[in-house]
C-alpha cells in the first residue's frame, strides 16, 4: 500500500516540475524523491515511529496545492493576524503563497523577507547554502525528505550580522479554503547572521472539519550570539493531518526559545530538532498540546549536546479528552566533548477522560561525566482537593474541570512573551472547554 | 436551621462518625471540641458535601432539607460555607474571580441578578477590612504563596463575601499568632447575625476567649459525648478530655 502512495508522490512531483520548467530547485527535487522512494512512508516497526501510524496519510493520495480560487477564509485570516499585532506577515492560503494578503513594511537594510519561490531566484546562494548543510537537513525522516521533494513554498529569511528585526514575522498557513483536498509542503529557511535578532510565528489554521495534508520543515542556522525566537501554533482542522519538522542549528551564545502549541489536527506528528553546536549555545523549548475527540499529537524532541557549556531546558505539557491521544519523546543526548552540560526537561499530563491516552518517554543519554541533567514525566487526573474546593465554593463540577485545565494549560502559555500571542492562545484554549463563557470571565476583566 | 441525627459516616470504608447528633438553630455559634482525630473534619466535610466521605446512616436536614443527596456546590448555593482547616491552594486560578464567580453562582440560586465588576469590586473592598487582608493577594492565584495566617483570613474574607447562612470554621485558628487570632475572630464576631449558624471547630480554648459560643461539645470517637455552655471549654482547658470520656462511659 505504500508503494502505490509513494507512486502517487512521484506522479505528483512529475506534474509540478512539468508546470515549473527550468526551475533551479528541480535537481534537488529529483534527488530528495530518490531517496524518499528508497525508504517510503515509516511504518509503527521504527522505533521513533511506534505510536503513530501515518498509514491514513499514506493511503489517502492527496494531490499538490494548486494555485486555485479560495473562499472562506477571511475571518480566520483576521484572527490569525493577531488582533493588532504589529508584524510582518506572509500569507499561505491552501499552500501556496498569496502576495495580496502578504504585507511587510520597514525591514531594515540587508534583510531578506520572500517567498520561497521568488528567493531561489533571487537568493540562490543562500538558498543552496541552507539546503546543503547536512548537519541541519534530517535525512532519517521520511517526511523531511518528501518536503525537499516538493520544496516550492514557503519563505526564506536571512537577518544580516547585528541586525534586529523588531516586528515579529508571522507566517500564516490557511488551509482547506478549496473544494480540493491537496497536500502541501511548505519550506522555511531561517538563517541569522552573528549578533542578530528575529521572531517568528509559524500560525497553522484550518477551515472547519477540511482534510487535506500540511507537511512542512523549518530550518534554522543561528550564527553566534544570534537570537531566534520562534512560535508554532498550529490549529489545522480536526480532519487533516499535519507533519512539521524543525530543525535547528546553533553556533557559539546564541539562543533559541521555542513555543509549540499544537491544538488542531486529526493526526499531528511535530518533531524539533537541536545542535548546540557550540559554547554557551542555549535552547527553550516549551510546549502544550491538547487532543479531544479522536486527535493523535505525537511531539518528538531532539536536542543534541555537542560542545560544552551548553543548556537546554524543556517544558511540554498535555491534555487529553474523550479518545484523544498524546505521545510525547524527548531525548537529550550529551555528547562527549560536552561537559558542563546543564539539560532540564518536564512533561506533565493531565488525563480527563478513562479513554485518552498518553504515552510519554523522556530519553537521556549522557557520554560526558561533569554535567546536569534531570528529567521527569507525571500523568495525572485533575486534582480532588482543588475540585471539592471550588464547588465547595459554588462552582459546578464541570465549570471547575474547565477551570483547573485552563490553568493548567496556562502554566505553559504564560511563558509566551507577546501578550497579543498569549491572549489569542488563551481564547484557543478556552474555547476548547465548556463554560467557556464563565471561564473567560475568570481570566480577563 | 441544621439538625443531626445519630449520624454514621466513614471514609475508605473506615467508620468515622459513629452516631453523632446535633441541632444548631439560626443566629446560634456553637463550638466543636475534640482531641485529635475525633472525627471533627470528617464531619465539617460531611456537611460541605466531599466525595470520599459516605454517609452510612442517620440524617442531615438543613433548613428542612435532606442533605446526603445534594452536590456541593449546591449546598454552597443554598447557604453552607465551610472554611478549610487546610486551604489548597490552586495555581493559576485567580482569587477574586474564584470569589466573582461563587458569589454569582450562588445569587443566580437566589434569582438575584449578578452583581457587575463594579458592584463586585465595592463588596470586596469593603469586606477586606474585615479581616484586614491584604489588597495583594486578592489578585494572585488562590491561596497560592500565602502564608498559614494569609490562607485562613482569606476563608474568613470568602465567608463574609459569600455571606452563608451555615458557615462551618475548621479550625481557623490554628497555627495563629495571637494578633492573627484576634482580627480573625473580629471577623468572625462580625458576621454574626441573627440570620446565620457558626460552628466552630477548634482546638483550643482560646479562640473561645474571643468568640463567646451559645453551646460547646465535646466530640470524641465519632459521637458527642457532652454538651455544655461556655464553662465547659475551661474545664476542658483545665483537665482535658479524659473525665469527660470517662463520665460518658461510665
Ligand atoms: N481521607 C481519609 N482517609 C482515611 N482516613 C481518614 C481520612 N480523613 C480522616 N481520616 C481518619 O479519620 C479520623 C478522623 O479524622 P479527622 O476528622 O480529620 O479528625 P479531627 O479533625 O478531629 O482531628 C482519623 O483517624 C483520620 O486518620
Ligand atoms: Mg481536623
Amino acid at each position: 500500500m505504500s508503494d502505490t502512495a509513494v507512486k502517487h508522490y512521484i506522479e505528483e512531483l512529475h506534474r509540478l516540475q512539468e508546470s515549473l520548467p527550468g526551475d533551479k530547485l528541480s535537481l534537488i527535487r529529483e534527488a530528495a524523491m530518490g531517496q524518499f522512494q528508497a525508504r517510503g512512508f515509516p511504518t509503527t516497526r521504527q522505533e521513533n515511529w511506534k505510536y503513530t501510524d501515518v498509514k491514513p496519510i499514506a493511503r489517502s493520495a492527496f494531490g499538490i496545492a494548486e494555485a486555485k480560487p479560495a473562499t472562506g477564509y477571511e475571518k480566520q485570516l483576521e484572527h490569525a493576524r493577531l488582533s493588532g499585532l504589529d508584524s510582518h506577515e506572509l500569507v499561505f492560503i491552501n499552500g501556496r503563497f498569496s502576495v495580496e494578503h502578504s504585507r511587510s513594511q520597514d525591514l531594515p537594510q540587508g534583510v531578506v523577507l520572500e517567498d520561497m519561490s521568488s528567493a531561489v531566484n533571487n537568493h540562490s546562494m543562500l538558498v543552496d547554502s541552507v539546503m546543503s548543510n547536512t548537519t541541519l537537513n534530517d535525512q532519517s525522516n521520511p517526511f523531511n525528505i518528501l518536503n525537499t521533494a516538493f520544496i516550492h513554498d514557503g519563505v526564506l529569511i536571512h537577518v544580516p550580522d547585528d541586525c534586529s528585526i523588531d516586528k515579529p514575522i508571522n507566517l500564516i498557513y490557511l488551509s482547506g479554503y478549496s473544494d480540493n483536498e491537496f497536500s502541501a509542503h511548505p519550506r522555511n529557511l531561517i538563517f541569522l547572521g552573528s549578533g542578530a535578532r528575529l521572531t517568528v510565528i509559524e500560525n497553522y489554521v484550518g477551515a472547519k472539519d477540511r482534510q487535506y495534508f500540511i507537511n512542512t520543515v523549518t530550518d534554522a542556522v543561528l550564527s553566534s550570539n544570534a537570537a531566534l525566537t520562534h512560535y508554532k501554533l498550529q490549529q489545522e482542522s480536526v480532519e487533516s493531518y499535519h507533519i512539521g519538522n524543525l530543525n535547528i542549528y546553533q553556533d557559539r551564545d546564541s539562543q533559541v526559545n521555542s513555543h509549540s502549541i499544537s491544538l488542531g489536527g486529526a493526526l499531528v506528528r511535530n518533531d524539533i530538532k537541536v545542535q548546540l553546536d557550540a559554547e554557551g549555545a542555549g535552547v527553550l523549548l516549551n510546549g502544550l498540546y491538547m487532543a479531544n475527540g479522536k486527535q493523535h499529537i505525537d511531539n518528538h524532541t531532539l536536542i543534541n549536546h555537542l560542545q560544552q557549556h551548553t543548556t537546554s531546558e524543556e517544558h511540554y505539557r498535555g491534555v487529553l479528552n474523550d479518545r484523544g491521544r498524546g505521545v510525547f519523546n524527548g531525548k537529550v543526548v550529551v555528547h562527549k566533548d560536552a561537559q558542563k552540560t546543564d539539560a532540564a526537561q518536564s512533561n506533565a499530563n493531565l488525563l480527563l477522560s478513562d479513554q485518552a491516552e498518553i504515552d510519554t518517554k523522556p530519553e537521556l543519554e549522557i557520554y560526558a561525566d561533569d554535567v546536569k541533567c534531570s528529567h521527569g514525566s507525571t500523568v495525572g487526573q485533575l486534582d480532588k482537593d482543588m475540585m471539592f474546593y471550588l464547588r465547595s465554593r459554588a462552582i459546578d463540577e464541570a465549570t471547575a474541570k474547565s477551570i483547573l485545565t485552563y490553568a493548567f494549560a496556562e502554566e505553559v502559555i504564560k511563558r509566551i512573551e507577546i501578550e497579543q500571542i498569549r491572549h489569542y492562545l488563551e481564547y484557543q484554549v478556552i474555547g476548547r472547554l465548556p463554560d467557556a463563557e464563565l471561564i473567560k470571565e475568570f481570566t480577563h476583566e | 436551621m441544621l439538625d443531626i441525627k445519630n449520624l454514621h459516616a466513614s471514609v475508605d470504608g473506615k467508620e468515622i462518625l459513629k452516631g453523632l447528633d446535633l441541632m444548631v438553630n439560626a443566629g446560634e455559634v456553637h463550638a466543636i471540641m475534640g482531641p485529635n482525630g475525633s472525627g471533627k473534619s470528617t464531619l465539617a466535610n460531611v456537611l460541605a458535601g466531599r466525595d470520599a466521605y459516605e454517609i452510612t446512616g442517620g440524617s442531615i436536614l438543613f433548613e428542612g432539607k435532606d442533605l446526603s443527596e445534594m452536590e456541593p456546590e449546591i449546598r454552597a448555593r443554598e447557604g453552607i460555607f465551610m472554611a478549610f482547616q487546610y486551604p489548597v491552594e490552586i495555581p493559576g486560578v485567580n482569587n477574586i474571580y474564584m470569589l466573582k464567580a461563587a458569589l454569582n453562582a450562588i445569587r443566580e440560586h437566589r434569582n438575584e441578578p449578578p452583581l457587575d465588576a463594579m458592584e463586585f469590586l465595592r463588596l470586596v473592598k469593603e469586606k477586606t477590612k474585615i479581616v484586614n487582608l491584604r489588597d495583594d493577594l486578592l489578585n494572585r492565584s488562590v491561596n497560592e504563596g500565602f502564608s498559614g495566617g494569609e490562607k485562613k483570613r482569606n476563608e474568613i474574607f470568602q465567608m463574609a463575601v459569600l455571606e452563608p447562612k451555615l458557615a462551618i470554621l475548621d479550625e481557623t485558628d490554628s497555627g495563629l499568632d495571637i494578633d492573627a487570632l484576634k482580627t480573625v475572630a473580629e471577623g468572625v464576631n462580625s458576621l454574626r447575625s441573627r440570620d446565620r449558624a457558626i460552628i466552630l471547630v477548634t482546638h483550643y480554648q482560646r479562640l473561645l476567649n474571643y468568640i463567646v459560643p451559645d453551646q460547646v461539645h465535646v466530640l470524641s470517637d465519632g459521637k458527642i459525648i457532652k454538651s455544655g455552655h461556655r464553662e465547659l471549654a475551661l474545664q476542658l482547658e483545665e483537665k482535658g478530655y479524659d473525665w469527660v470520656k470517662e463520665e460518658a462511659a461510665a
